[in-house]
This record gives C-alpha cells, structure tokens and sequence, in this order.
C-alpha cells in the first residue's frame, strides 16, 4: 500500500517569515478605498507581493502585512527561498525496485514482463504522477519556499510535459525546482535533458538519417525565441543536431554516439559540427529568446497587457546578466512599477493560485483529498497534466460560465457537505481504457468518480479569527475584505453582511469569509 | 481546535431562481413553435479515438480480415449499406437512416502529420489548428466571436455538460455548458450570486472585474433563458435512459423552442478499446444508436430533420492490426457519420480506404476535417468559414 506523502507532514506547518507581532489591524478596507493617486498602503503592497511572488498571504502573515515594507517582505521572501529543494520522490517501493530492475537486466527484459506486471506498472506509475500532484500542491500551500515554489510552478507551465511516467515527472520537477531561481540557461540544458521531455518531445526517435523534429522545434518555438523568429530550415538543421539525445529506462540522459549526426549544420547562421548543446547555446545567445522569456514572465507575474518600455528594460538586463533568473525577479518585484495601482488586482488567478491560495488563509485539513484532483479537472488546471506543450494559456482563458460558477462555489464546498455534483471530463490519456476491463452483459453502471463526495474539510478558523479580536463589529466586513480582494472596487459590504451568520461574532467571521471568497473580485489577484 | 465546518446558511437554490416561471410558462402557454428553417447543428464527440474500421467495416476487404483474425466483423453480421461495406451490427437505427437517405458516411478524414495522443489530436480536432500550431480558442467557439458579436447571451452554442469543451471556447466569446437545465450549476448560493450582482456598480474601469461580472450576468441569464426555452415545447417522446439519451432529448426540446442557439455538442465515450473492443465499442455503439434513432424519430414527427444536422466525429481512428489483447492501438484517419433529413449527398460519400496504402501500419487521410467544418459553417451556418478556420479550405457537397 503506497503510503499517502501528504499525511506524513505534521498539521499545520506554516512558515512565519517574521517574528509575530500581535497588532490591531487597521480598517484598511477604508484606506484602500481612499488611496487614490497616492502610493498605495504597504498591506496592499504586500499582499499584492505574496499573491505574485507566492501563492498568497498565509494567516500567520497576517499581522506582518502593515509592519514592513515590501522590499523587506521581498527579502524574507528571497531567504526563505534560498535553500535547495529536496528531491520529491513518491514512487513506491515496488516500483522502485521494479525500475531498478529493468536498468540492471537492460532494456530487453522490460519486453518480458507479463502483461500483468505491465498493466501494474502503469497503474502505479498513474497513482505516483496523482500523488505527486498532491505532494506540490501541499508545497505550494504551506511551504516557505513560496518565491521557489511559484518559479517553479510558471517553469512547469513553460517546460509543459505530459508523461505518465512518474520518475520522469519526478526527475523533471526536480531540474525545475532546484533551477527555479538559478541561472536559465543552465535550467534550458537540463530540461532539455530529462527524459520526461525527450520522451514527451519524441527525441528518442530522432536518429541520424531518420530525423524527427519534434523536439528541436518545439525548443526554439516554445522554450526559448518564439513563433517567427527561425525558419523551417533551423528547425531542420537544430534536429540534427539533438540526434542521439536520450534517456535510460531509469530516467537518466544518455547520449547515443551511434545515432548522433556528425556532419555540419548551420542554425541561425552558425556553423559547425553542432550537438543539442551547441545549440542551446546559439539559442541563449539570441537576445530574442531573453526577450521571449522576460514578456512571458512578465505577462505571468505582472500584468497580462505587456508593457513594451518595461518589458525592454527587463529584458536587456536578463541578456546581460546571463540569464540570472534570481536578478530578473528582483528587478521586477523591487521595482515601484510593480505595485502600480493597474497592477494589482488585475490577474484572473490560475485554478491552482486559487486553491492553494484559500488553503493558505484557511489552513484545513480533508478527509477527501482526491477532491483537490478533482477541483484541478473541472477547473482545467491539473498539475503535470498540460493541455499541450504550450502550457496553460491562462488569463481570459481560465474563465467561462461553468469554471467562473464552480470557482464561486468552492468556498461554500468546503464549508458544508454539499456533493461535489461536477463531473469533470475524462481524461483518455490518464484513463489509458481502463475504465473498459470488465466485460460484462450488465447495463452501464451509474459511474461514480471517485471526488463525487463531500470535500469534508476542517478548517482551523483559530488564528484567522484572533487575528480579527480587536477589530470593531461595523468595521469586520471591512476589514476581512481588506486581507482577501485584492481590486480596487470591493464588494457590497451589505450583502456580505446580510448573508453572513449574525449569531455570533466568530461565525460572522467565517460567514463572511466564506461569502467574500464566493464573490468575482476574489478570482482577482 | 479544528471545527467540523456544517453550520452555515444555505441560500436559495435553483427551485427558487425559477419563482418567477409559472407567469412565464403562462406568457407562453399555446405559443406556437419555431418555424422550420433554422439551421442548427448537433456535434458528437466520440471521444476516445472511435475504430472506424470496426465501424463502416469493409467487408469485401481480405487485407481487413488479415490484420483482424479476431476483431474482424464478418460480413453476414454487418449491417449490409453497399457491396463492399457494412455498419457495425449495433447501429441498426443508422442503417435505417441510410436506407432512408439520410445517413452520409465521410471516409479517411484526418488531418497531415497526425498526432496519436488524445489530447493532443482532440485539441486539433476541437481548435481546428494544424498539427504544429497551439491554438487556445475552439472552432465552434470562434463561430461565436464572428456570429455574436454584442450577443448578450451565450446561448448560440449550449454544450450538454458540466464543464465547457475547447472547442466552445472562442476568442471573445464562449459557449455554456449545461447539464441538466433544471440544475444549471446545481448551485446553493445562486440567490447570493445574484445580489452580489444587482449591487455590483456597473462598470468599474477595471477590465478583469467587469470581464467576469459580464460573465457571471450572462451566465445567470442564460441560466433562466435555457432553463424557460426548455420548458416551452419538451417533447415528449421517449429516449433511452442515459446520459446520452438525456442529452439528445434535452437538445430535443431546446431545438423545439424559440432559442437561439445553432450549435449543440455532446460526448459519448470512451472508445479508446486498447483490450475488449468488442464488447466496449458495442456498447458504446448500443448507446449511440438508441439515442441517435430516438433524436431522428422525434425530430422527423416535428417537421424539423431538415433543419438539423448531427454529425460524429473522434480524435483519430485505430490501427489497422488488432493488438494483442483484444482491441486495437491508436491510429490517424476516421469515418464520419452525417445525419440529416437535408442531405444533398447520401450514403458513402467518398471511396473506403485503401488498406493497400498504409503509413506505417495507419490509414491515410483523403479528407481534411477542416474542410468538413468550412463546409458545415458556411453552408449550413451560414458563417464566414476562412476567417473562422483561419484559411481556405475547400467545400464539399454533402449539404
């Protein structure tokens, strides 16, 4: 039985960037409301920070929001980042050996296994990619790694992978994490290396005399410089190039000598007995591709309408500094453009921002994890399952009637024991026909997927709701609203009010909460 | 202290969003029904990859029964339509329609340098890109952006659904998806929606703010429009009992009302039968043709099959040679079935494949999908095809 990673952390495990001061919060609702040309408060700033530089503000974070500067808040963020990720492993036991296995007897004998052992294998690996997911997310939530984390969440949206291959997955979030705020190109060459994306990008096939051009297209296009700024001809010559790029049933990177072309190419105008290094090499070279990857970049964690004259300083700074990933993002969020007032709260948050950031302000605990699976299905964003190599297209995307409804609705799932009543579409890549095993003359059974039950979370309200003792009852809604929106024009604080439990004051706070994170400005960051 | 969190208000609910509908119904009570001539169309989404051979089997073919000792369908239990083809023993609804002229069958329509992953394939089919572009809106979506402009509801495309396909997602504007139309988003708090919306300002002058209050207006809007066209003229006739069934009835009746909407899409699957293809695509094919069968009757009883064309399509076909565990692997070109009462070309529109010319064990595509869709959108639509598809795709003359 494969141990569930996620139970293994103890409860509750929060980072506290600052030492805690306990203070009155100030109505910042009203301050909010009143900023107008002038710099916008510091609470504001900051949350604004976390929610692009991290996954949101934490509860613990609460009182920390109006004591310090965003540049202070930008250091602790950088530090607590600053340690390597460990490696995320989840592959059980039998499946380790079993890999392990096959490397030692060699590739021939995997042809061996029974069709049993195959079939077990990928079911394994399946549920290893799921917990995997669950591993990440629980990461993003409650890690303090939170700039780390983030970076890498946009990597993993950069280098998008499909591979029901656990170790792959596991190799490739492992390059990404651990070069999240390093140095790019060295993170291209390693991407570029797992045999997730080898496999994924259909390198292996990619043999001299018999090129496939899968890869070294989609390198150029989507990695690094962009549609429109290579030709046909590159692709061609560049595929050459990787010829012999490989990977070993253990996930490793080989390099096939005997498959490699030797000959001379020529890729956007360089010449020579070029390998996938070489290159990568020429493709860093280009301040197109720094180009491409900063207005990407900036587009993710700043605004989704691209400023050309920022975009442009940015990028001339990223090219000079050899790709330093760590001093692009310094550049942006010190930056006083960054907490711009058209800057903030102008992002429609991804599926994944919004789950793990309720969780972060609502640290709880669920009885039905598989749940958060199901959540990232309905609202089209499953981690290691990219709808293409092209990522998630995000902004605008991200919403339309049915994704906008459940998004409102998922405050309110966890709140009570309402069925999660959303079937999410099947997914014929994860289900690989397995639904079809069993024969039988009966009439289709009612299918019952497995998140079709109450999230049953438990939620621990305590420091949410201290956080809020000295605050006066008229100005809670407030208040409350100040911490969670993040747009200029809040909600209507009597409607808020007139759907919220009045019994008393702690479950005023929570109603309210509920019904604040229900609302469209909540989808906002 | 962790609290188990069951104490809260519940708000409303859908009964009550619909207090207003004995008045309504009564406004429309004897009201007659559309008129005949409006063109819709009803997409059918074989999801999976359908295997065509096992579909339009080519029974005279000994390449066929060679690749597929044990799969192969023999020609006394195929449904007979011509010398040289059969349709799979369950479609006996679809051998009715073809003896009655309105079946049409497109062979060998793919797409060049097909791509074997699902989700990749069906992003090409749903986008209408080519196989080396990454499109982000859908074809039927980007009908929408060219046919809407300024529609205040999204109801010209109504997926039967909980979650919105690609292919409904356009550029400015996108489909709904809709299950069940009595329990749209089987939502408790939609009363609470709805305040928050009527005290909501206006426009705000922020962009993403008034993007997804726009959205929600509309959605709740079309939530009470469906809901009330769907109760305007319900059939009555029978459907099977599943979801596809459903599905179709509930088209049935939207196609009965006076809504807007031209374009339906629904899923059946998965035919994605790597082992039991047998049993699997039977069954499968059983659902598909009760519902299908159902749909055509319902639609014929009420003077509308000339106006309604349903057509199926999957993200690619299967390998010529069964696999070893019963089924078949993932292949490239696939039949499509049209279904009509106003087809202009009937029956096999397009020769069988030829099994003889193979790309490495898989049929080769003779119809580009996209010229299907050019088709359908601008004979049937009435749309700008080339501006919807991004170019110019040839037409074809089933309609």
């Amino acid at each position: 039985m494969l141990t569930d990673p996620i139970q293994e952390f103890p409860d509750n495990v929060y980072p506290i960037i600052f030492s805690a001061k306990r203070l009155n919060p100030d109505n910042f609702w009203q301050s909010h409301q009143k900023f107008g040309s002038m710099s916008l408060p510091n609470q504001l700033k900051n949350q604004h920070l976390l929610w692009r530089a991290g996954f949101g503000p934490a509860v613990e974070q609460l009182p920390d929001l109006s004591q310090f500067t965003p540049q202070q808040f930008y250091n602790a963020l950088v530090k607590a980042s600053s340690k390597k990720p460990d490696y995320i492993n989840v592959a059980d036991n039998y499946l380790q050996g079993l890999m392990m296995g096959i490397d030692q007897v060699g590739r021939v004998q995997k042809k061996d296994l029974t069709p049993d052992e195959k079939k077990e294998i990928q079911r394994k690996s399946r549920e290893g990619v799921r917990n995997l997911n669950l591993y990440w997310l629980h990461e993003m939530v409650n890690s303090s790694a939170q700039l780390r984390e983030k970076m890498a969440f946009f990597w993993h949206g950069h280098f998008a992978c499909r591979n029901l291959n656990v170790f792959y997955q596991q190799g490739l979030l492992n390059v990404i994490r651990q070069n999240a705020l390093g140095n790019f190109g060295t993170l291209l060459k390693e991407v570029s290396k797992t045999a997730a994306m080898l496999n994924f990008l259909n390198n292996q096939q990619n043999r001299k005399g018999h090129p496939n051009e899968n890869f070294a297209r989609e390198v150029m296009e989507l990695f690094t410089l962009g549609r429109g700024n290579y030709t046909e001809q590159d692709v061609k010559e560049a595929a050459r190039a990787f010829t012999g790029w490989s990977a070993n049933a253990r996930g490793e990177f080989i390099f096939r000598q005997n498959q490699h072309d030797t000959d001379s190419k020529t890729v956007l105008g360089k010449t020579g007995n070029l390998d996938g290094d070489d290159v990568l090499d020429i493709l860093l070279d280009q301040k197109q591709t720094a180009h491409f990857i900063t207005k990407k970049i900036y587009v993710f964690f700043v605004n989704e309408q691209p400023d050309v004259q920022r975009i442009d300083w940015l990028t001339e700074r990223f090219h000079k500094s050899d790709y330093d990933i760590s001093k692009l993002m310094a550049d942006i969020f010190t930056s006083d453009w960054f907490y711009d007032e058209k800057n903030v709260g102008s992002k429609i948050k991804s599926p994944i921002e919004l789950i793990a950031g309720i969780q972060r302000m609502l640290p709880m605990k669920l009885e039905n994890e598989e749940s958060l699976i199901v959540l990232q299905r309905i609202l089209g964003q499953m981690l290691f399952y990219p709808p293409n190599v092209a990522g998630w297209p995000g902004g605008k995307t991200w919403i339309d009637s049915s994704s906008l409804m459940m998004r409102m609705r998922i405050p309110q799932l966890i709140n009570d024991e309402d069925e999660l009543n959303v079937r999410p579409k099947d997914d014929d890549d994860q289900m690989m026909g397995r639904e079809n095993t069993t024969p039988s003359a009966a009439p289709p059974k009612k299918v019952v997927f497995r998140g079709s039950k109450p999230i049953n979370a438990s939620v621990d309200w305590n420091q949410y709701t201290n956080y809020f003792d000295k605050t006066q009852r008229e100005k809670l809604v407030n208040s409350i609203a100040g911490i969670l929106l993040q747009t200029k024009t809040g909600v209507d604080g009597s409607v808020i009010t007139s759907y919220a439990d009045q019994s008393n004051r702690e479950e005023f706070i929570k109603t309210a909460t509920i019904q604040i994170m229900s609302t469209p400005e909540y989808q906002l960051c | 202290m962790l609290i188990k969190r069951k104490e809260f208000i519940q708000v409303g609910s859908l009964a009550t969003a619909s207090l207003m509908l004995p008045k309504f119904l009564k406004a429309f009570e004897g009201r007659p029904m559309v008129p005949a001539g409006n063109k819709v169309v009803v997409i059918v989404q074989l999801s999976g990859g359908n295997d065509g051979l096992n579909t339009i089997i080519p029974v005279r073919n000994d390449l066929y029964y060679k690749a597929r000792p044990r799969l192969g369908i023999e020609s006394t239990k195929a449904l007979s339509i011509t010398d040289e083809a059969g349709l799979h023993p369950s479609l006996t609804g679809f051998k009715e329609l073809y003896d009655d002229g309105s079946l049409g069958i497109i062979n060998s329509v793919g797409y060049p340098n097909p791509d074997r992953s699902h989700f990749r394939s069906m992003d090409i089919w749903q986008t209408a890109s080519q196989s080396n572009e990454y499109l982000s809106s859908g074809w039927v979506g980007r009908y929408l952006d060219a046919q809407c402009k300024g529609c205040d509801k999204p109801t010209q495309a109504i997926e039967i659904d909980d979650v919105l396909s690609l292919s409904m997602k356009g550029e400015h504007m996108k489909g709904i998806a809709v299950k069940d139309p009595r329990r749209l988003y089987g939502t408790a708090n939609e009363k609470f929606f709805r305040d928050v919306m009527k005290n909501h300002g206006g426009d705000t002058g922020e962009e993403t703010v008034d993007y997804l209050y726009k959205t929600m207006s509309e959605t709740l809007s079309s939530a009470d429009y469906i809901f009330r066209q769907s109760k305007l003229h319900p059939t009555n006739a029978e459907y099977p009992k599943t979801e596809l069934g459903n599905s179709l009835k509930t088209i049935a009746s939207l196609i009965f009302s006076d809504i807007n909407t031209k374009v339906y899409y629904v899923s059946l699957g998965s035919f994605d039968t790597h082992i039991n293809q047998e049993f699997q695509q039977a069954r499968l094919f059983t659902q598909l043709n009760d519902a299908v069968k159902a749909f055509t009757a319902d639609m014929k009883t009420n003077g509308r099959f000339e106006d309604v064309l349903l057509f199926t399509f999957s993200e690619f076909g299967r390998r010529v040679s069964q696999n070893a565990s019963g089924g078949t692997d993932h292949g490239t070109a696939n039949n499509m079935f049209l279904v009509s009462g106003g087809l202009k070309q009937k029956g096999l529109i397009n020769e069988m494949p030829d099994l003889n010319d193979l790309n490495e064990g898989d049929l080769k595509h003779k119809v580009d999908f996209k010229n299907v869709y050019a088709t359908i959108l601008k004979k049937w639509l009435s749309a700008d095809d080339q501006q919807i598809l991004h170019g110019k795709y040839e037409m074809m003359n089933f309609i």
